[in-house]
């Protein structure tokens, strides 16, 4: 980590070239995390190298094959777009509560239930309605599941003092017995011999691919909830009223603000958007409910989040970051002979360099035009 | 590009293929120079780690004996869940390793994930195990191979019928599904054929891999009683060490696990896909078309069983060796009238016998009478 | 053969039994936790550290033929852990949940890697008292045939429970986790009594690993943990930071979690995977029955980043 970078505020005179000075305020803030964040990634490769080299493999070969297998070609990018999806709406799961100050960590257990509703939903209205509706519909039911999942443990928190990050692993797992009991019994399709699954969607009422792409729609409604989270957030009254009470629940009910309401309506949302990642992996992947849709993709959300600093525009980069290196993962095994976990080694090493370098935020004054030569403060 | 590197592989394994021809005309020149010089790529994908002692493990032995052939270049991947993740791996041992044939070895592959990229890349072959492929349903560039283990089960149950003192036999099984279930009831009628008297307590732990749940499963069976066990997990090595730390005897699956507990292990129903590999590879090198349904079971080596133990007391021993030389000429036929559901319901008439080969065993949802358990 | 059958008593005694078989990971981890917490920090990745210890152990067991040198590595690889997490959230605007989660993946992926020459070999096993000999029932003998390790994880809950009241360590630990400011004004460096508090719940945590491999259900392969790290941290707040409650938690998750093949084994066959969340089930129960909104979470550390 250097600390020797040009200081552009260094060549401008106290209120001279002042038409500048915005656009490299503008900048300097805007190039922190990108900065950080980038040599935070070279640094974790770095140290991972170390492990590479001592079981005697290339981590120059290493590095070409994760860039091959994540970014290297129009289909590696598709790859990592497609297992990217999923994670956009799981990782804000996380992410809304965190504005409150809450840990959830059981939005795979809203992921599982929302599918399963959407898939249960789908029996009785692809007999009546055309595709488009019935997808609503569907939509709509897995919204609700999942937000009454994680909407209880808001309220749970709010209400009867019960913790929420207990709660919400303690109802992911109560969740994926549930569907299991449900796609193995009462829902099972007879005919899903030997993977117990429901009923399966017609092959015309399945989400399609974006298209020029082979990413399917999923990615752009995932982004788009990314987009009006981050509007809820930083533009609403009641994203402020949540950052308040995020800061300080006491502070904020001697305000006067509503914070049981934030809770259990932010918990609510939050919970809403892992259910609608369920009816995306039914409606748009597996094409029923199955025991696949517990596939761990609530858990990795939650490293989206935190990775993302439960920003949820900072969501989407980090979750095409992730995965990239999971589609890189598979390449990694094939071309190098390197056993799975190798990949899970590297994410944890990576990971932890990232996390750490956020301790490098604010302490450059480069980056933080407050502190430059000149400025009025 | 894309279209570009296609055409070359299809043209790569036509090549391949009319160098096969030549050289299976004249078998003395089979060898490394016949084939080195065109490479076939071959795609293995595993649910989960490639040395479980079990499930994955099997298959991974059996590319490995692939990997030995000339001319074969194989590409692996494990641990690819069942979701769009399967799919992308398919996609990229296609585009980015040029894969011509892929073998997804889970059962959740299929549908929809193996049959998507199959209409998607009609060039590439793709066989899958466990599914029921039919044709005119399923596209023709795929297929589906798999064996017929529930006659190691029905050795297992003579095996475990003679050493079994307490009548009571045990199985830790993961889900209620057709391939589980018929190993399920083949151990019980193989028991059954011993001993009429016979019960086997079925405990399903409701995943394919969880060690804990198959341990107190394992403990739970043995408390009431229950003195030889077997299993249908995906990695049977707990449920082994376990049971024959009760001072239970265990029935092997899916490997040979005798090494774990030689004094108390029986024998096991072994997978042999080393051979059912092979047949796939040397057809496929000879540029023959590859079958779309396989099946096999102990005569056609798909299935083996394990060495007998000592805990075989000598009778089961002939017993065995009698029903496994039956099994050897494709005659046996486990599941025969008649037969009753553990619901008292019919399910197979008494003049009707199935032979291994019954496509109807393959959708099989019932546990017969004898079984103690649920199939949901 | 009558006379060994027990019947639907299997069910009592196989819940018992588990409790005692099952809990013993949930015991260390949480007691660990429990440490840890009380300084303050929350360390998320304990079921890494908890794999880590595992495979670890395992494997020095299969080098050496001494499981309890297995065990003595895991501590050492679990307070290594332990040190890194408790080193990096030491600096400002790091947090340490997120750590955890990160530390996590780091142990998951470097036990599968390291571990994979061990997956064939068989390890020694960590020995077990025969207390069930009064019993002509093979059952009961073999449901009391108790590893000693549950022993020690009862001794050790019982002397923090102590320790925290009693003793200056204990003093230190409390007040560094309820506030830094009061800490650092009685002269005690709270980064350091942080570390070290995070370095013993590791090596505590590696132990619950080491009894998964060594003892119960007694192998190495990937898919030794089905969560216990995770959820043993979770009942530390259910515990509300108490070693016996960590100790008795444990003992109700345990039990609970045999209801499942139990209750199977004595025929009651329909709905498995609804006894099998069982424990999920009960804990949530009693979680929502015993929380109030006025008293919220009464024991909680105040630094605790969890909890504010």
């Amino acid at each position: 980590m250097s600390v020797e970078v040009n200081n552009p505020a260094r060549s401008l005179e106290p209120g001279g070239a002042a038409s500048f000075r915005p656009a490299l305020e503008w900048l300097a803030r805007r190039a922190e995390p990108v900065v950080v964040g980038l040599a935070a990634i070279v640094t974790g490769l770095a140290l991972f190298s170390i492990f590479i080299l001592a079981i005697g493999k290339s981590p120059v070969a290493l590095f070409q094959i994760m860039y091959t297998g994540g970014f290297g070609s129009w289909f590696s990018i598709q790859n990592s777009l497609s297992r990217a999806a999923p994670l956009l709406l799981t990782a804000l799961c996380v992410a809304l509560p965190a504005r409150l100050g809450l840990v959830i960590i059981g939005g795979e257990g809203a992921l599982v239930l929302g599918g399963v509703a959407a898939a249960a939903i789908a029996t009785p209205l692809t007999g009546i309605l055309p595709p488009y509706p019935t997808l609503i519909g569907m939509a709509l039911a897995a919204m609700v599941v999942g937000g009454l999942w994680i909407g209880a443990v808001g309220f749970l928190r709010h209400y009867r003092g019960v913790n929420e990050t207990i709660s919400s692993l303690l109802l992911s797992y109560i969740a994926i017995a549930l569907m299991n009991q449900l796609v193995e019994g009462p829902l099972r399709d007879p005919a899903s011999l030997n993977k117990p699954s429901t009923l399966a969607l017609p092959a015309d009422y399945m989400i399609g691919a974006i298209p020029g792409m082979d990413v399917h729609w999923g990615l752009v409604i995932a982004v788009l909830a990314c987009i009006l989270s981050y509007v809820l957030i930083e533009a609403t009254r009641f994203g402020f009223a949540a950052r308040m009470a995020g800061g300080n629940v006491r502070a904020a009910q001697i305000q006067g603000l509503p914070v049981g309401r934030l809770i259990v309506g932010f918990t609510a949302i939050a919970g809403s958007f892992a259910g609608l990642a369920g009816m995306l992996e039914v409606a748009a992947v597996q094409g029923s409910a199955n025991a696949s849709l517990a596939a761990g993709y609530g858990y990795t959300g939650i490293l989206v989040a935190f990775l993302a600093r439960h920003n949820p525009l900072a969501i989407i980069l980090i979750a095409i970051l992730l995965g990239g290196l999971e589609a890189s993962g598979g390449l990694i095994q094939r071309r190098m002979g390197l056993p799975d976990a190798t990949v899970v080694a590297l994410q944890g090493t990576l990971f932890i360099v990232i996390l750490f370098c956020e301790t490098f935020y604010g302490r450059f004054k480069v980056f933080n035009p407050d502190l430059w030569k000149g400025s009025v403060k | 590009m894309m279209t570009n590197r296609f055409s070359m592989n299809r043209r790569q394994f036509l090549q391949t293929s009319a160098v096969g021809l030549a050289a299976s005309a004249v078998p003395g020149l089979m060898g490394s120079t016949a084939f080195a010089q065109e490479a076939l790529t071959i795609g293995f994908i595993y649910v989960g780690p490639k040395d479980d002692y079990g499930y994955n493990q099997a298959h991974a032995e059996g590319a490995a004996v692939i990997k030995a052939m000339p001319g074969i270049t194989l590409v692996e991947e494990e641990n690819v869940p069942e979701t769009v993740d399967v799919q992308k791996t398919m996609e990229s041992m296609i585009n980015l390793d040029g894969a011509s044939l892929i073998f997804p070895t889970s059962f959740g592959y299929f549908d929809p994930h193996m049959l998507a990229m199959a209409a998607k890349y009609p060039d590439t072959q793709f066989r899958h195990c466990g599914g029921l492929w039919q044709e005119g349903k399923h596209p023709a560039n795929t297929g589906s191979y798999f064996g017929y283990i529930h006659q190691g089960q029905y050795l297992n149950g003579i095996a475990a019928g003679h050493a079994s003192k307490s009548k009571k036999i045990g199985f830790v099984a993961a889900k209620p599904i057709p391939q589980v279930l018929q190993n399920v009831n083949a151990f019980l009628l193989g028991a059954r054929s011993v001993d009429p008297a016979i019960t086997c307590q079925v405990i399903f732990t409701g995943e394919w891999s969880l060690a804990i749940k198959e341990a107190e499963a394992t403990n739970a069976l043995v408390d009431q009683g229950v003195d030889v066990i077997t299993c249908h997990v995906d990695s049977p090595k707990v449920v082994v060490e376990t049971a024959a730390g009760r001072g239970a005897f265990v029935c092997g699956y899916h490997a040979n696990q005798s090494p774990l507990a030689p004094e108390k292990y029986l024998t096991g129903a072994e997978w042999a896909w080393g051979k059912v590999y092979t047949d796939f590879i040397t057809k496929a090198q000879a540029g023959e078309k590859l079958a779309n349904f396989v099946r096999g079971g102990l005569k056609d080596g798909f299935v083996k069983m394990s060495p007998l133990g000592p805990g075989v007391p000598e009778a089961g021993r002939k017993a065995f060796e009698a029903a496994h030389a039956e099994a050897m000429t494709g005659k046996l036929s486990v599941f025969k009238g008649p037969l009753k559901d553990n619901k008292g319901n019919a399910v197979i008439p008494a003049d009707k016998a199935y032979a291994e080969d019954a496509i109807d065993l393959e959708s099989m949802a019932y546990l017969v009478e004898g079984v103690v358990g649920s199939t949901s | 053969m009558s006379e060994t059958d027990i019947g639907l008593w299997g069910v009592p005694l196989a819940i018992i039994a588990g409790a005692i078989r099952v809990s013993t990971p949930f015991i260390f981890v949480s007691l660990g936790e429990a440490i840890t917490e009380r300084s303050g920090r929350i360390n998320l990745g304990l079921e890494g550290t908890l794999v880590f210890g595992a495979m670890t152990a395992y494997a020095v067991a299969v080098l050496t033929g001494s499981p309890w040198l297995g065990v003595l590595a895991a501590m050492a690889a679990g307070s290594v852990f332990g040190l890194i997490h408790g080193f990096i959230c030491r600096f400002p605007r790091v947090n340490d949940i997120a750590i955890g989660i990160a530390m996590m993946q780091f142990g998951l992926g470097f036990a599968f890697f390291l571990g994979k020459p061990f997956i064939q070999p068989s390890a020694p096993k960590l020995p077990s008292i025969p207390l069930g000999n009064w019993s002509s029932y093979p059952q009961v003998q073999a449901a009391l045939n108790i590893n000693v390790l549950f022993f020690i994880g009862f001794l050790l809950a019982l002397f923090l429970t102590w320790a925290f009241r009693n003793t200056r360590p204990g003093l230190i630990l409390r007040v560094v986790g309820d506030s830094t400011d009061a800490a650092r004004a009685m002269g005690i460096n709270p980064d350091r009594v942080r570390l070290l508090a995070t370095a013993l719940g590791g090596a505590l945590a590696a132990v619950g690993g080491a009894y998964l491999s060594l003892y119960y259900p007694g192998s190495w392969n990937e898919g030794i943990s089905s969560g216990q790290g995770l959820m043993a941290v979770a009942l530390v707040i259910f515990a509300r930071w108490n070693p016996i409650n960590c100790f008795l938690a444990a003992l109700l998750f345990g039990g609970t979690g045999a209801l499942g093949p139990a209750l199977q084994s004595v025929g009651v066959t329909q709905g498995y995977y609804l006894f099998y969340a069982a424990p999920y089930v009960l804990t949530l129960a009693i979680l929502i029955g015993t929380s109030s909104p006025n008293r919220a979470l009464s024991g909680a550390p105040g630094e605790l980043s969890l909890t504010k």
